[in-house]
């Protein structure tokens, strides 16, 4: 059987839990750094370590950036929250119980657009819940023979969880959440959501039903996902294998899946992974986290512009088309550059084309971040500057661009240097209009005699003459003129 | 002005007087064995209100430099790598630090008898218990080792141990000293608390160590009195007049050894005599507290001791896979009564039985803290109660757990309270000491070490039965 015709008449129901790494520089509960790729078990240290006597301390930032992210998905914050212990055994989990928060979380009820509906409308998927946690280790099994090995760097990392209600309805529609989410927090200034380094993971939740029906199936739990392929794949094989185990009449055990990558399958995680009763309760180490009204204001005010606002202003401010706001907005550095290069070169449909034709080209290529880019905002809103005056050509413009890239100096001196600026100077041009006429006597007399549609030969044999020197706006003026 | 004479006497006990001591009573098959490791070298420093006083520290207290093993086998050998605050404090006063002592395993037992490494023995008994869990830090100090030593509260280990040995053992508000380098056994319960000589000398302890904490988010960044001046002795013939000392009933069961009544009977008489106005008030929920405190306690403990996994530090069991590493560690690493609270707290905290067992009791505790407000509200300013139902027992005498529990029947409720209480020697029952229960509203220290130490200027004007 197809795909299409084992899921057909079942509804795939998703919900996501997604796990966001705070951006401050401590951990959680300790001053150990939270630097990504450090020696393993560097950056530990006795509250880390989960050693006896140790004790949490919570990092009043990880608070700010939890709430402002809390905020950006339209949650309401808390005034009290309280930490919970969850309790499992594992090597990487050095207390054997994670903090976290259970019955009483940083902030709930929130939502998110994903897109619009046929009828034109938002797509609103719901926030459930946004709660604080630390994150574990890691589990290193390939490093050594026979043993594993823990490295505790990443543990007591700041995390927010953010768990959506189970209102998405499609692979695709998981896919754009997760985006959505992604920049929504990246945007919110709270998180880099970096999928490859681990800050940003998706748990799936998945469950079908027949359409029509009002309770919610049986739902088993995909864990880890670490990029938007990942999800969109799990989630369809996942669907597929529901359905096939429901319409054989089976029923669906809830459990743990864990996604392969390399061979795009999802298979259940080892067995106890999914029966765990975590014996959840309040941490006695930590009083409850207690907000004032005027600390939740501030976090507010500290957001910077957030996506849905830029999304309309970029489209009414720089009247750029759906598609290109979209490209614009896919990471905040992206948008901030674009913005800044529209202001300073004045020209923002131009900006635009530049940063995402040639600029995103020469970072992929090159591998460098956009902030590392030797074509500046300045150099680059110079050389659009150029363009828009007339000084180079589009083709000079390109040229330019490689030469930027290359060597320091200013555009507009570089142009000068290479040859690149257009002659606009009109004795020069006169003089090459005058040679090309008289050296084309038929065409010439033809068109001062009114034959207009000429003109384009003639601007081309200019040009030519010149060797692509010559503002072809320029020559054609001058061409016209003359035609009287 | 001259010193008063406790604190000369307190300076007059040098490091050397304490390895005398130490020497006769520690060692042997009668040895009081109240010491795990001790360190010879220690000095302590020239200044400091402690400067080269001998002080001794639970081994559930992290030390730089001794091992801290929490008497149990599967901390055996663990030198931490950090220092608790209260101990950092002590050395800072100039301090010295000259040993461990010995102590109920992970501090969960009432008669030191759960340590790994031996019981401790009752110096004024050696056929009986010093009392527990600080049963070697409250022998160091009875038998004259020490005049000040820190040992730790959950429900009564303290205080307990202090009736048991006829010393003066104070347990702060919950919040008043760090618990930062104290090994957890029941976080919201676990205290660190002073065992002295004198009142004056427990209050001097407790001050060294006493205020805030950034290391430890549940201190209290409340500022410490001046504890010894409190315990300034007084002149005037009525010190405590105007003070109310409330009595509660729930304290005085009809069931209590009627030598031990009698004891805090007398006391009672001469806190009147010191112009206290002695009244009788209720604590109706008094006989919740040991219920209560067996749910509360074990259900942190079991997540506190999940640590001992043998992945990072301690022991570790060889096994062939994770899950038998982790059974074979902790089954061969926790004595029994380790084992049983760690198992009551899995259980009560599991999915379907927390909201029966965890969930209610904490209600409960709300309630035992409301009344002991209520009572304070009203105008009285301490309590006074008997520490303990019995005098020390023989080692050995006291098998049953649960009989066991009761030992701490008037000392939990301090605990799941949070308010400060201490217990004083008030008198003998067959040459034993009979301890006596002072208790005070939320940072009330000054106040209860004042009633504290007038009494015992009458005890030792009155002399003690």
């Amino acid at each position: 059987m197809s795909t299409e015709t084992i899921t057909h008449g079942w509804e795939l129901v998703i919900g996501l839990e997604v796990h966001c790494q705070l951006m401050t520089r401590s951990k959680i509960f300790c001053g150990c750094a939270t630097s990504f790729g450090d020696a393993p078990n560097a950056n530990t240290c006795p509250v880390c370590l989960g050693l006896p006597g140790a004790l949490p301390v919570l990092n009043a930032h990880a608070v700010e950036l939890a709430t402002r992210a809390s905020l950006a998905l339209g949650c309401t914050v808390h005034e009290t929250s309280i930490f919970a212990r969850k309790n499992y055994f594992y090597p990487d989990l050095p207390k054997g119980y994670q903090i976290s928060q259970f019955d009483r979380p940083l902030a709930t009820a929130g939502a998110i657009v994903v897109g619009v509906q046929p009828d034109g409308t938002p797509r609103v998927i719901r926030v459930h819940r946004v709660h604080m946690e630390e994150d574990a280790g890691k589990s290193v099994h390939d490093r050594f023979a026979d043993v594993s090995a823990i490295d505790l760097n990443r543990a007591g990392t700041p995390l927010v969880e953010i768990v959506s209600e189970p209102d998405i309805r499609s692979a695709a529609e998981a896919v754009a959440y997760a985006r959505r989410m992604k920049q929504m927090l990246e945007f919110a200034d709270v998180s880099d959501a970096n999928m490859e380094e681990g800050s940003l993971r998706v748990d799936v939740n998945i469950s079908v039903r027949r359409h029509g029906d009002a309770a919610l199936g049986t739902k088993t739990e995909i864990k880890n996902l670490n990029s938007f392929s990942a999800i969109e794949r799990a989630v369809e094989i996942e669907y597929a294998r529901q359905c096939r185990v429901l319409s054989e009449g089976g029923v669906v055990e809830q459990q743990t899946m864990l996604y392969d990558d390399k061979r795009n399958e999802v298979r259940p995680a080892r067995s106890k992974e999914g029966s765990h009763d975590y014996r959840y309760f309040p941490d006695p180490d930590l009083p409850p986290l207690r907000l004032a009204t005027a600390f939740i204001t501030q976090q507010a005010d500290a957001l910077p512009e957030l996506p849905p606002s830029r999304r309309s202003r970029f489209s009414a401010q720089y009247g750029l088309p759906e598609n290109d706001v979209e490209q614009l907005l896919a990471t905040r550095e992206l948008a901030d550059r674009f913005e800044a290069v529209a202001s300073a070169s004045g020209d923002a449909k131009r900006a635009a084309n530049w940063m995402l034709g040639t600029v995103l080209a020469s970072v992929n290529a090159s591998g460098l971040a956009l902030s590392a880019h030797p074509v500046s905002v300045d150099r680059l809103a110079a050389l659009i500057k150029l363009e828009v005056a007339g000084e180079v050509s589009n083709t000079a413009a390109r040229q330019l661009f490689a030469m930027l890239e290359q060597q320091d100096g200013e555009p507009l001196e570089l142009a000068r240097v290479a040859g690149l600026l257009q002659v606009r100077d009109d004795g020069a041009l006169v003089g090459w209009i005058d040679e090309v006429l008289a050296e084309n006597p038929a065409e010439a007399a033809r068109f001062l005699g009114g034959e207009k549609k000429l003109q384009g030969v003639l601007v081309g044999l200019v040009m030519k003459k010149s060797k692509g020197a010559a503002d072809p706006k320029k020559v054609n003026q001058l061409l016209a003129a003359r035609a009287g | 002005m001259s010193n008063p004479v406790w604190l000369d006497r307190l300076h007059a006990h040098t490091v050397d007087d304490a390895w005398r001591t130490y020497d006769a009573v520690q060692a042997g098959p009668e040895g009081l064995n109240a010491f795990l490791a001790v360190d010879r070298s220690a000095r302590g420093a020239d200044a400091g209100r402690l400067a080269g006083i001998p002080v001794a520290v639970k081994d559930n207290l992290a030390t730089l430099g001794l091992p801290t093993t929490c008497a149990s086998r599967v901390l055996a050998g663990y030198m931490s790598p950090f220092e608790a605050t209260a101990v950092r404090r002590l050395r800072e006063a100039g301090a010295a630090v000259i040993g461990k002592t010995n102590m109920d395993e992970f501090a969960m037992g009432s008669s030191n008898e759960n340590s790994a490494f031996g019981p401790v023995r009752n110096p004024l008994d050696r056929e009986r218990v010093p009392g527990g869990s600080s049963g070697g830090s409250a022998a160091a100090v009875a038998s004259g080792v020490v005049r000040i030593a820190l040992g730790s509260e959950t429900g009564g280990s303290v205080r307990q141990p202090a009736a048991f040995c006829g010393i003066v053992g104070i347990k702060p508000t919950y919040g008043r000293v760090s618990r930062y380098g104290l090994v957890a056994y029941a976080s919201s319960l676990d205290n660190v608390g002073v065992f002295g000589a004198s009142v004056a000398e427990a209050a001097l302890g407790l001050e060294v160590i006493a205020g805030h904490d950034r290391f430890d988010a549940t201190s209290a960044a409340v500022a410490v009195p001046d504890l010894s001046a409190a315990t300034t002795a007084s002149t005037e013939a009525r010190p405590l007049a105007g003070l109310v000392v409330g009595r509660p009933l729930e304290y005085f069961p009809a069931s209590l050894d009627a030598r031990i009544a009698e004891q805090c009977e007398r006391a009672l008489q001469q806190l009147r005599e010191l112009g206290a106005e002695v009244r009788d008030v209720s604590l109706p929920s008094t006989d919740l507290a040991i219920p209560v405190y067996y749910i509360i306690a074990p259900a942190e403990a079991s997540s506190n001791l999940a640590r001992y996994d043998g992945v990072r530090f301690g022991v570790r069991a060889a096994a062939d896979d994770l899950g038998a590493m982790y059974e074979r560690t902790r089954s061969g690493g926790f004595g029994d009564e380790v084992t049983r609270r760690i198992l009551l707290g899995t259980y009560v905290l599991s999915a379907g039985y927390y909201d029966a067992y965890y969930r209610r009791a904490q209600a409960v505790r709300t309630l035992i803290t409301q009344e002991f407000a209520q009572v304070f509200a009203s105008g009285v300013h301490v309590l006074f109660t008997p520490t303990a139902p019995t005098t020390a027992f023989r080692l050995g005498e006291v098998s049953d757990p649960y009989e066991m529990y009761l030992s701490d029947i008037f000392t939990v409720t301090a605990n799941l309270a949070g308010v400060p209480a201490m217990s004083q020697p008030i008198g003998t029952v067959d040459g034993l000491p009979v301890g006596g229960q002072l208790m005070a509203p939320h940072f009330g220290e000054a106040t209860m070490l004042r009633v504290a130490a007038a009494l015992e200027q009458a005890q030792r004007a009155g002399g003690t039965a």
